[in-house]
């Protein structure tokens, strides 16, 4: 295994073989795998929001929105060799930091909503959803397997 | 010219709010000093506009486990404060009070939630004191909702609020000076003004945007 590729926040990136993927520390984000176990390609992105409507300029980094976030990974898995009949999913992240009710507090699960209908409108299976809940999670993707794997600061460590 | 955007403050703004973090810093000093009951001093803090992975590092790296104590703001402006406080701060906290350092800070006990969140509340109270007193605007404050967490999980709730304002975050780093002067903790704030808000703001203190 060589060095991780790491992909920060409202970024996104693509491995193959024995690459493996992480993104550290998602809260509300959703870091979302994408896999094509036949040519054993990889994608990892992590995204802030659900949607590019909320964009504020045309300017804006479309990686941050799960729509234009997700389209542009299955992308630039095309553009690599993997095709999006093939692609398979896991997911992550989407947690409620903070106990507070109030509406920019659930956009972690309004993330996560997103983010399935999109992988809906795309025919990509969702395999693995370690979503919601309270805590912060890092996830490594193995592009050698497809394997998920997720830290958390007080739970076990889970292979998904 | 309206500025919508904290990506868009000069250096003269920034200096307006250090100014206003400094006031709210002192307050928060002195507030402190008699809660610990040791002479509590703090040192001009640090005001500055910054990329997230660079707040992020700032507080220890992602994974680094941190308290996070959210406030939200809400009145004649409104937006949210985050507090990041390390373990080694709550510690110097708790062991000044109770004797005691923090042993496990995923499983505080009550006395210490409490304790911990009442700092939360005199930091945040003191800041906005201070903003309020200067602008006479009417600002009100939530109680500190607390999270012990890794700090790039903590940080992205204010980067995701953030997001749809701006690229950076208005990051104020303050350093305490707690009984000795050789005895430093630093305790960093995420301010979070809602579009607008920093408008409200600086045409009440007469600054040109």
């Amino acid at each position: 295994m060589g060095k991780p590729i790491t992909i920060g926040i409202a970024d996104l990136n693509v491995g193959r073989d024995n690459d493996t993927l992480v993104t550290y520390a998602l809260g509300s984000c959703v870091g979302i795998c994408l896999y094509d176990a036949e040519k054993k390609i990889g994608g990892l992105a992590h995204i802030m929001l659900p949607s590019s409507k909320e964009a504020s300029s045309p300017t804006d980094n479309l990686r941050r929105y799960a729509d234009t976030g997700i389209t542009e990974l299955i992308k630039v898995m095309n553009l690599k060799g993997a095709s999006v009949s093939k692609m398979t999913a896991k997911i992550a992240g989407g947690a409620q930091m903070f106990s507070v009710s109030s509406s920019i507090f659930n956009i972690g699960e309004r993330n996560v909503n997103s983010v399935k209908q999109i992988l809906n409108n795309f025919k990509i299976r969702i395999l693995a959803d370690e979503t919601g809940s309270n805590f912060g999670r890092t996830v490594f993707f193995h592009t050698e397997n497809g394997i998920m794997e997720i830290r958390a600061a007080t739970k076990p460590t889970l292979m998904r | 010219m309206g500025i919508k955007n904290v990506d868009q403050l000069q250096d003269m703004h920034l200096d307006v709010l250090k100014e206003i973090g400094n006031i709210g810093s002192g307050n928060a000093a002195s507030a402190l000093a008699g809660l610990l009951n040791c002479e509590t001093d703090i040192t001009v803090p640090v005001v500055k506009l910054l990329d997230f992975d660079d707040a992020v590092s700032f507080v220890g790296g992602p994974e680094n486990i941190v308290i996070g104590m959210l406030v939200d703001i809400h009145g004649e402006i409104s937006g949210m404060m985050l507090y990041i406080l390390q373990h080694s701060f709550a510690s110097r906290m708790t062991s000044s009070i109770f004797g005691t350092e923090i042993e496990d800070i995923f499983n505080m006990n009550e006395m210490e939630t409490s304790f911990i969140s009442e700092v939360g509340n005199i930091l945040s109270a003191s800041y906005i004191n201070a903003l309020s007193s200067l602008t006479g605007l009417a600002i009100d404050i939530s109680v500190p909702n607390m999270t012990v967490d890794m700090a790039g999980a903590i940080l992205s709730v204010p980067a995701i609020h953030f997001a749809r304002i701006g690229n950076k975050v208005l990051f104020i780093d303050d350093c305490f000076l707690l009984g000795d002067k050789n005895n430093k903790i630093k305790s960093n704030m995420i301010l979070v003004p809602e579009m607008g808000a920093l408008e409200t703001l600086f045409s009440k203190l007469g600054v040109e945007l």
